[in-house]
């Protein structure tokens, strides 16, 4: 029997976007991980964090600790909600040392699902197959605070049959920003535009990235300019086959 | 949000040909900035950064002993420290001067310092003239506009707007070659200097050390307007002090590459004190003015305190997608993109423009690029938290604190939370699988309005996660 991990699947990828969860617990059970489903398990609180709500932010944040306290090691399909929980948690609870030092325990296990592939699992290639050409869409907290670069890289080079062609720039934020996307949306809109001249000029066919809020914003934009390129996670990729 | 704020944003992102002139000059500046601080050029650069953080933090901990050194060595060569609690300090502090010296013209060089006073209109109300010699600058004059970028004024401005404007202001013929164009400026200039009774700089650096003011520059203006006229005033914040001549290895390094791409500026000047017996240039009579205006309010916050490491160099807004689509005329006051939205709550309070710090999708591109490693992002978060205690003292938006509280509740309540999903996705349009385009116009409200109005939706799935993985 391979080792347990637990699936943080975010708030997200529950309700809107489940068959993202699901490649991901195939492509860990693939490479012979136990997986779980901690049923407890909601959201991380970035929404309230982010919009200024700390004290709500706070009560989120400590049912996921108390979630997954049990759990060795977390594995979830988004850098943003990762970065919440290991960058962002510790300046929530300043004030409190007890909860504190449960947070930089928790920091620890909590993995992005693209590096826990490559840093923890120590796999490159997962036997997928996909016959596509597509582009790669840096999310800002997975790349800037996270320093994920290379890992959804290496992932995808190792898929038979897939072409991977850079967008230029690659880096640059595709403007969903959470509540910013609705509080200020013809900016946000207008960001995401640029997002997609950038993914058309590659001649891709599929965007993929490691942060569903990243692909409901580009794939919104796409539906909304009539342009049939498609959105997949990462882990949709690497299940392919 | 302020409904100004609201409708500048609306304006700069409906006009085509200002979006394509700001993202083009911003995308230019940005390029060159990662080509001069590349790994192959500039290999120590992130060690640089890092020591630039720690001076900065040290200086800042430390204000009052490296102002009052820096203070000390001014006047032994014979200057003087001015200190000023804010705006009217300074043009007081001018004005007076200008009378017991019988002024009428003063030169003056690109100085945010002394935009966030308005000095030029504070000076013009009593009758002096006081006239911008940077080119940006003296267009922005010209057009009664405020700077557009901190480094760059007038970067949203094209040549054809700037031949209209001479036309129009200076009475001369129609001209849009760039060169030409200098060249009309600078024949008014030099006349200006030539006049000129006062000239008034920035400083990009008050060495404490050497009671030196450190000032770069491009264009030559800066030289003339602290050398020509018999009197030089230099406005600087608090916070512009550094301890030691030899820390501008540092920051001569860093701040030229992150501002314009440049190894280095063409001009760098060191002034320290006026003429001495025996020079043949200089001024007779040398101040530097050390600017308040909200600045040691910012000294209690551990945290945020870092926003006064700031060496105004403005990569922040050239590597910002938000300051690339609204501009700089849509921030509230005189400094714009993420630096900006740092710094004006805390200078002039939270409630000045409660939407600015939200004005950003928290991509952190701003604090990848600061030479002296501000955490911008951090402090945008620390301000939304601020924002938010205020509205909570005041009772203003009420209703967003409400659905914070009912989120945290449901979010902190599993059962809950998977019956309130199940209830949405069973209302909601499944769009056949495909994504939406609109909904009845009873759900067509809030959130979902604003989402609606740029972008499709996602059908809501048959099914959770949860269930899925229930029933597999």
């Amino acid at each position: 029997m391979g080792k347990r991990v637990s699936l943080f699947v975010t708030c997200m990828v529950d309700q809107l976007f489940p068959k993202v969860g699901m490649a991901m617990a195939d492509v860990l059970e693939r490479l012979g991980y136990r997986v779980d489903f901690p049923e407890e398990q909601t959201c991380c609180g970035q929404p309230a964090y982010n919009s200024g709500y700390h004290a709500e932010a706070r009560i989120v944040a400590r049912h996921f600790l108390k979630t997954f306290e049990a759990s060795e090691a977390i594995v979830v399909p988004s850098g943003s909600c990762t970065a919440m929980v290991t960058h962002h948690f510790k300046d929530l609870f300043t004030k409190e040392p007890e909860t504190l030092a449960l947070v930089h325990a928790m920091e620890k296990k909590v993995h992005e699902f693209a590096t826990f592939l490559t840093d923890v699992a120590g796999v490159e290639d997962v036997g997928a197959r996909m016959d596509d050409v597509v582009t790669f869409h840096d999310g800002c907290h997975a790349l800037r605070e996270l320093g994920i670069q290379s890992a959804p890289r290496r992932l995808l080079a190792r898929v038979k049959g897939l072409e991977l062609r850079e967008m230029v720039p690659s880096e640059e934020c595709c403007g969903f920003g959470g509540t910013f996307a609705v509080k200020f949306a013809e900016l946000s809109g207008a960001m995401a535009r640029t997002k997609i001249d950038a993914i058309v000029g590659t001649g891709a066919n599929t965007v993929v990235s490691l942060d569903p809020s990243c692909l409901m914003q580009i794939q919104g934009a796409l539906s909304r300019a009539g342009l049939h390129v498609r959105t997949m996670h990462l882990a949709e990729v690497l299940a392919s086959r | 949000m302020s409904v100004e704020f609201d409708r500048k944003i609306h304006d700069t992102l409906a006009d085509a040909n200002l979006q394509l002139a700001v993202y083009t000059a911003t995308g230019r500046l940005k390029d060159k900035r990662i080509q001069v601080t590349a790994a192959g050029v500039l290999p120590d650069y992130q060690e640089l950064r890092t020591q630039a953080n720690a001076i900065k933090k040290h200086v800042i901990d430390n204000l009052d002993h490296y102002l009052e050194e820096f203070e000390r060595n001014v006047e032994s060569h014979g200057g003087k420290v001015v200190y000023c609690k804010d705006a009217t300090d300074v043009s007081d502090f001018v004005l007076d001067l200008a009378k017991r010296r019988g002024s009428r013209l003063i030169v003056k060089s690109k100085s945010m310092t002394t935009e966030e006073v308005d000095l030029n209109e504070r000076l013009a109300h009593h009758g002096l003239e006081s006239v911008e010699t940077d080119l940006g600058e003296y267009i922005l004059q010209l057009a009664h506009e405020r700077p557009y970028h901190i480094v760059a004024p007038a970067l949203h401005k094209t040549r054809y707007d700037v031949a209209d404007l001479f036309t129009k202001e200076l009475g001369v013929a129609r001209e849009t070659v760039p060169e030409k164009l200098t060249l009309i400026a600078r024949g008014v200039l030099r006349e200006k200097f030539l006049k000129a009774d006062i000239g008034i700089s920035g400083a990009n650096f008050l060495i404490a050390d050497s009671g030196a003011v450190a000032i770069i520059e491009n264009e030559g203006n800066v030289r003339l307007t602290t050398s020509a006229p018999k009197i030089h005033i230099a406005v600087a914040g608090i916070e512009k002090v550094i301890p030691r001549a030899q820390d501008l290895a540092v920051f001569l390094k860093l701040l030229a590459r992150s501002a314009t791409g440049q190894l280095v500026s063409v001009y760098t000047s060191f002034l320290a004190g006026p003429r001495r017996a025996g020079e043949v240039d200089g001024p007779e009579e040398f101040y530097v003015v050390l600017l308040d205006n909200g600045r040691t309010k910012l000294l209690p916050d551990r945290s945020k305190r870092e926003s006064l490491y700031c060496i105004r160099c403005g990569a922040c807004l050239n590597a910002c997608p938000v300051y690339r689509k609204i501009g700089g005329h849509s921030f509230p006051w005189v400094y714009s993109g993420p630096i900006g939205a740092i710094i004006t709550p805390q200078f002039m309070g939270v409630s000045h423009e409660p939407g600015l710090p939200f004005a950003s999708s928290l991509c952190g591109a701003c604090g990848e690029v600061c030479p002296v490693k501000i955490d911008i992002p951090k402090i945008l978060l620390e301000l939304r938290g601020d924002v938010r205690k205020s509205e909570a003292r005041e009772g203003l938006n009420r209703i967003e604190k409400l659905a914070f509280r009912i989120f945290a509740w449901v979010m902190t309540h599993p059962r809950i939370y998977e019956m309130a999903g199940r209830m949405a996705a069973s209302i909601a349009p499944t769009g056949d699988g495909k994504w939406i385009r609109s909904v009845p116009a009873p759900m067509s409200v809030g959130p979902l309005k604003a989402w609606l109005s740029e972008r499709d939706m996602p059908p809501l799935p048959p099914k959770s996660f949860r269930e899925m993985w229930r029933n597999r």
